[in-house]
């Protein structure tokens, strides 16, 4: 992979606390297009936090977030929110889908709030949970279908609006081995195929093995390990 | 649970009464809300229970000081009678209670409230007119009453707190033409009762205010109703069964039912404070005269928990408390419709054989069954919104991401969406019938008065005390007031046969001889031509009346009383014309005389009539005038002419009506506040991914403004519905053509989505806080 | 697990006599083996022979435990090499993991390094696993799963052991003669206790260590 290219979202010396407790110190990183990063490191050392702050989601206390040619941390609120709409995808652990659609309205509600029309986001969302080898829940509230399924229905819902960067949270940690190897194989088989941007979230080496690279978040910062080639 | 002993009992309860404050600062959050809510109840309910109360003292003390007996014998004057005239003004829109007091004697009778009559030109004023003439407001007050005080009337001689009462003593009174001599104060009360109309009316309105209530109560032990199911939960993993936790649900529930019985106590009792300050239409009340009830509040301090209880146990048949948490039972359950359209049903079934049976001069109603069948059909209200609401919004699809949002939670779980909603559409339920039922008897109790307000629109009147050298200058004594552009005065004298022998009340049968110049006359009557010493016979051509006319040439007396008449021969060649209805409305049968063919100076014994036009727009001119109408004579009463008139007591009823809803109205909208926070902090997480995702502010407020308003649009269709159907039975009952009042409905609606509104403008801050990326973080 | 690389860390944390060496060694990595004095001194000459360590000094007395050794340049720079380098991430390498922590800490440099550095290395074997999961049928699968899990519990065991690598710098301190004090306590004898670990104290520290790791494969 060349390091001559331009990295499609970097994050520079990232500050954040919530009170008095910094989540991030001096955090930073780059991705690449179409590069699947895992974001690794112990509970509480900022993960999340950092995740958030690449997404747009939360506004760093200091240093900057870049997505292509634009400062993340200085846009407005209802920007941030229009490129989250338009251009990253989510998925979290649990309770991401809203419990009160069903799963076919849950994957086609990014594209709603994109602005597609109902009877055309739903086809797409079909579509999508086709992919993903649960078109039989479609018309099933969340609260009714498995944890391997609902996840599966949140990756289709995080790829639906076909985005540049598909944010992952700790997408297997409410599963159990088997049907987190599924939806990892999924995710990241859909991300690639579609040419998006990963950056996972997750404790667990074996979800991190799914990524191209790892870096490590730990008491706020990030370190990287470059191995020399053998 | 057999094995348990009472003691289990108890300490279930306490267990839950100790989780209660045990819940950390949000549960003692909660159980503040609860009391408050609660407590924000129990104190209407005190307060409308001490209505009755509060009535009856103000009857009790306005009963021990009259003295008007009218139709009864006067006594003869003797060492302990005294002379009382009346002597109400108005000044500027408030009655002002006034009596002019002459004894006869050394020991005349005291009214209450005084501790001896004050002398010739002394003045005894309520507190209230004692701060109204001190104040620069009652500036234009002062000259009428320009005598010195001497004195405060006690609180046991006024009807309330606020009241503008006045005793002025003088040696000016004669009995007879409005004065009596009496030798007590007092009568027994006379229990006024009201008409059974008015009775309905009160009834409905008890009914229709308090079952709101009732409903906010039932909503607000249930605040903070997850939380408890949470720890309901927790107590069930640590092994308590399903009885222990039914008891200590209770306990929580009573814990808040107590503290609200408290709190609504103190809120009763600072409320009751602020009473005295508050005057409407003309009543206030003394604080100490709003006492609840006992036998009520004894009802009241037994039914609260009794209702919180029964709620909470209610409520926990819809739940399954598992250890590892709460399964809802709702969704998997339909509502069924017959029973519930059976309770209004019946309600109807009660009310419909009393169709007609009530009317003002009818007997007794049957209370019981007019208040049953009310509220068996505003609870139909209640009943029948949760169907509805899932009736309608399981057939709702589509439509923008946030409608989507809200018809599916709705979907979900319509139950708390109509619970919170059902209040509201009770009130506005009750609220419409009763405002169809007031437009639907409006005309008995409000009659077109005939007078002409575009003739003259003030009257004064002055009773036959007038001697004739006073009365010629009358007209122009008004006419100099700034902003009285014409008056026109009349004066009238009595023409009694000689001999004829005063009544009862020291007046002689008579025809009314009525002296006015030409311009006057015109006013009267309506003759061809008029010069200054004409004189004619009026005659009124609907009136059967003319038969009693002196023929010419009798010879007649003019005067009230004995010693002032004057002998007086009917001309002849009097004219005869058609009478014309005066300003006032009055159509005259009599004779007519202008000033120069009687000669007025030398009568005594007048009455005048003076009719004028004024500029509304001025507000002090009416007080001038009054002041002017004052230095005549205390017999000189000044009248407001007006289309129409209406019954005082109905005027209040309604604008009571009017604050009572409002007030119910926004009681409820503060538990539909209570009821979208706690939705929407069981909502953060989902939120927060929403928003995660992109979904703009505006989305997600437009959703909670949708669910919240799809349930009461359609809490406010069947409150139309329902509403109308009881005030149309309502009307049934006293007689009535059915109307719809399209003006209340819209307003009660208005008000209502008001309401609606407003809470959900209240809750957006709560929903922008909940929106912060916060809300993503995993603890 | 080389017993050269960790004599050189241990040498370079101080100069040690032979014996001290074997002694130290013995405590914190012999996991209740210890070392034939005839493995120490042929590793020691063979470690002279390479010029990574060199005689700092010969107390009076002479023969072989009487030598102090002292790293070179040479040495520092093949400890450093050791301690960068990654592990084959082979099954039941805690032991040299564990050593290279330990000697890490006692070196100064940053153990955090060492583990950041093995896991990387751990992950892109796990990567390759992965991929060819993906690419394979059932059977390959199910073999590149186990691989994958006891990959993974190492994994899980460096994470861990970076968690605690402060509790463990502190116990180090604890529990390790000062750099000067090997000899020191040796010129003193049993006479000077002031720096001479207490067998015991040693002892547990050996344990601890031991305890997280399993059959010594060396």
């Amino acid at each position: 992979m060349s390091t001559e290219e331009q990295p499609l979202l970097a994050a520079v010396a990232l500050h954040k606390a919530y009170g008095a407790t910094p989540a991030l110190d001096g955090a930073s990183l780059a991705i690449r297009a179409g590069e699947v990063v895992a974001v690794m490191g112990p509970s509480g050392s900022g993960k999340s936090t950092l995740l958030h702050c690449l997404a747009g989601i939360v506004r760093p206390d200091a240093g900057a977030v870049r997505y292509r040619d634009r400062e993340l941390s200085a846009m407005p609120d209802a920007e941030r929110s229009a490129l989250r709409r338009g251009e990253f995808g989510f998925v979290f652990q649990f309770g991401q889908l809203v419990p009160e659609l069903t799963c076919l309205e849950n994957v086609a509600l990014p594209l709603r709030l994109a602005g597609v029309r109902r009877r055309e986001a739903e086809r797409r969302a079909a579509e999508w949970l086709a992919r993903l080898e649960v078109t039989d829940v479609a018309g099933q509230r969340p609260g009714g279908v498995s944890g391997g399924q609902g996840q599966r229905v949140a990756v289709a819902r995080a790829l639906v609006t076909a985005p540049r960067v598909i944010f992952a949270d700790e997408p297997t940690g409410a599963l159990d081995s088997l049907n987190g190897e599924q939806v990892m194989r999924l995710l990241t088989g859909a991300a690639r195929e579609a040419g998006a941007a990963v950056v996972l979230v997750t404790h667990e080496p074996r979800v991190a093995a799914y990524a191209d690279r790892e870096i490590v978040v730990r008491d706020g910062r990030t370190r990287e390990t470059v191995l020399a080639d053998r | 649970m057999s094995r348990r002993s009472g003691t289990g009992w108890a300490a279930d309860l306490a267990l839950g009464a100790r989780l209660v404050f045990a819940g950390g600062r949000n549960g003692l959050l909660r159980t503040l809300m609860t009391a408050l809510g609660v407590g924000l109840g129990v104190a209407l309910l005190l307060t409308s229970t001490s209505v009755s109360t509060m009535l009856g003292g103000r009857s009790e003390r306005t009963a021990a000081r009259d003295d008007q007996f009218f139709g009864v014998d006067q006594p003869p004057p003797g060492d302990r009678t005294l002379l009382v005239m009346a002597a109400d003004t108005t000044y500027r829109d408030a009655a002002i209670r006034g009596r002019l007091l002459q004894p006869d004697g050394a020991h005349p009778p005291v009214p209450p409230g005084l501790t001896r009559l004050p002398g010739p030109g002394e003045l005894v004023v309520s507190p209230a007119l004692a701060r109204l003439l001190d104040s620069a407001d009652g500036a234009l007050l002062r000259p009428r009453l320009a005598h010195p005080v001497v004195g405060t009337i006690a609180d046991r001689g006024l009807s309330g707190p606020n009241e503008y009462a006045y005793y002025l003593g003088t040696d000016r009174l004669r009995p007879g033409g409005g004065t009596m001599r009496i030798d007590r104060f007092g009568t027994e009360p006379s229990g006024e009762a009201l008409d059974p109309v008015l009775m309905l009316l009160v009834l409905i309105i008890f009914v229709v205010l308090l079952l709101p209530i009732a409903v906010f109560i039932a909503a607000a032990v249930r605040f903070g109703g997850e939380a408890r199911d949470r720890r309901l939960a927790a107590l069930r993993l640590v092994g308590a069964d399903t009885v222990t936790t039914r008891r200590v649900a209770a306990g929580e529930a009573l814990v808040g039912a107590v503290f609200g019985l408290l709190a609504g106590a103190v809120l009763f009792l600072l409320g009751r404070q602020l009473v005295e300050r508050v005057t409407l239409e003309g009543i206030s009340a003394f604080a100490e005269d709003v006492r609840p009830s006992p036998a009520l509040t004894v009802l009241i301090v037994l039914a609260v928990p009794a209702l919180a209880v029964a709620v909470a146990q209610l409520a926990l048949r819809r739940i399954v408390v598992e250890p590892l948490g709460v399964v809802r039972r709702s969704a998997d359950r339909r509502r069924r419709l017959w029973w519930r359209l059976t309770v209004p049903i019946v309600g109807v079934a009660l009310l419909a054989p009393l169709r007609g049976g009530i009317d003002q001069t009818g007997g007794p109603v049957n209370q019981a069954q007019v208040i049953t069948g009310v509220v068996l059909l505003l609870v139909g209200v209640a009943a029948l919104l949760p169907w509805l609401v899932e009736a309608v919004v399981g057939r709702l699809r589509g439509g923008s991401v946030s409608w989507q949002l809200a018809i599916r939670r709705l979907q979900l779980d319509s139950e708390s969406s109509a619970r919170m909603v059902s209040g509201v559409a009770v009130a506005v339920a009750g609220g419409i019938a009763l405002q169809m039922l007031f437009a639907g008897v409006q005309h008995d109790y409000v009659r077109a008065t005939g007078q002409d307000v575009s003739r003259a629109q003030t009257m004064v009147l002055v009773r036959g005390d007038l001697a004739g050298a006073d009365a010629g200058s009358l007209a122009e004594r008004f006419r100099s007031v700034p902003g009285v552009d014409r008056a026109v005065s009349v004066l009238d004298a009595t023409v009694s046969p000689v001999g004829s022998v005063p009544d009862e009340y020291g007046e002689r049968p008579g025809t009314l001889l009525r002296i006015a110049d030409c311009t006057a006359v015109r006013e009267l009557a309506s003759p061809d031509r008029c010069v200054d010493g004409d004189m004619f016979q009026i005659v009124d051509d609907q009136s059967p009346a003319r038969a009693d006319l002196p023929a010419p040439g009798q010879q007649v007396e003019l005067g009230f009383r004995d010693p002032e008449t004057t002998r007086w021969t009917v001309p002849s060649g009097l004219r005869t014309v058609p009478t014309r209805t005066d300003p006032s409305g009055s159509r005259v049968t009599g004779l007519l005389a202008t000033p120069g063919a009687l000669g007025p100076a030398t009568l005594h014994g007048l009455g005048a009539t003076v009719y004028l036009t004024m500029d509304l727009a001025r507000p002090d001119t009416i007080e001038l005038v009054r002041n002017v109408a004052a230095g005549i004579g205390p017999g000189a009463d000044v009248q407001t002419l007006r289309a129409t008139e209406e019954v005082t007591r109905f005027a209040q009823l309604r604008r009571g009506l009017y604050v009572g809803v409002v007030a119910t109205l926004l009681l409820l909208g503060a538990s539909l506040l209570v009821g979208i926070l706690e939705q929407l902090r069981e909502r953060r997480r989902s939120l927060a991914v929403l928003v995660a995702f992109g979904t703009r502010r505006g989305t997600l407020g437009a959703s909670v403004l949708w669910q919240t308003a799809l349930p009461v649009l359609l809490g406010l269709a069947l409150a139309i519905l329902l509403g109308t159907a009881l005030g149309g039975i309502l009307l049934a009952l006293v007689g009535q053509a059915v109307r719809l009042d399209w003006s209340s409905i819209g307003a009660m609606s208005g008000i209502a989505a008001g309401v609606v509104l407003l809470v959900t403008g209240a809750s957006l801050p709560v929903l922008w806080r909940l929106l912060r990326p916060t809300g993503l973080r995993t603890e | 697990m080389s017993i050269g690389q960790t004599f050189l860390g241990l040498l370079e944390a101080s100069p040690r006599h032979g014996y001290e060496l074997k002694r130290v060694y013995d405590e914190r990595f012999g996991q209740g083996r210890p070392l034939h004095y005839g493995q120490v001194y042929s590793t020691l000459a063979r470690l002279l022979k390479s010029g990574l360590v060199s005689v700092d000094g010969v107390e009076p007395g002479a023969g072989p435990e009487r030598k102090r050794y002292a790293i070179t340049e040479a040495g520092v720079t093949d400890v450093r090499r050791w301690l960068a380098q990654p592990e084959k991430p082979d099954a039941y390498l805690q032991n040299t993991l564990y050593a290279k922590v330990v000697l890490g800490l006692l070196t100064g440099r940053d153990a955090a390094d060492i583990l950041d550095v093995q896991r990387a290395e751990h992950l892109r074997l796990m990567r390759t696993l992965t991929r060819r999961k993906a690419d394979g049928d059932l059977a390959d699968q199910l073999i590149c799963d186990f691989a994958l899990f006891h990959l993974e519990a190492d994994l899980r065991w460096l994470e861990l052991t970076a968690a605690r690598l402060d509790q463990l710098a502190t116990t180090l301190a604890s529990t390790t003669p000062a750099p000067q004090a090997g000899p020191a306590a040796a010129q003193a004898g049993p006479a000077a206790p002031q720096g001479g670990p207490p067998a015991a104290q040693a002892g547990t520290a050996a344990r601890r260590g031991g305890s997280t790791g399993r059959e010594v494969s060396a």
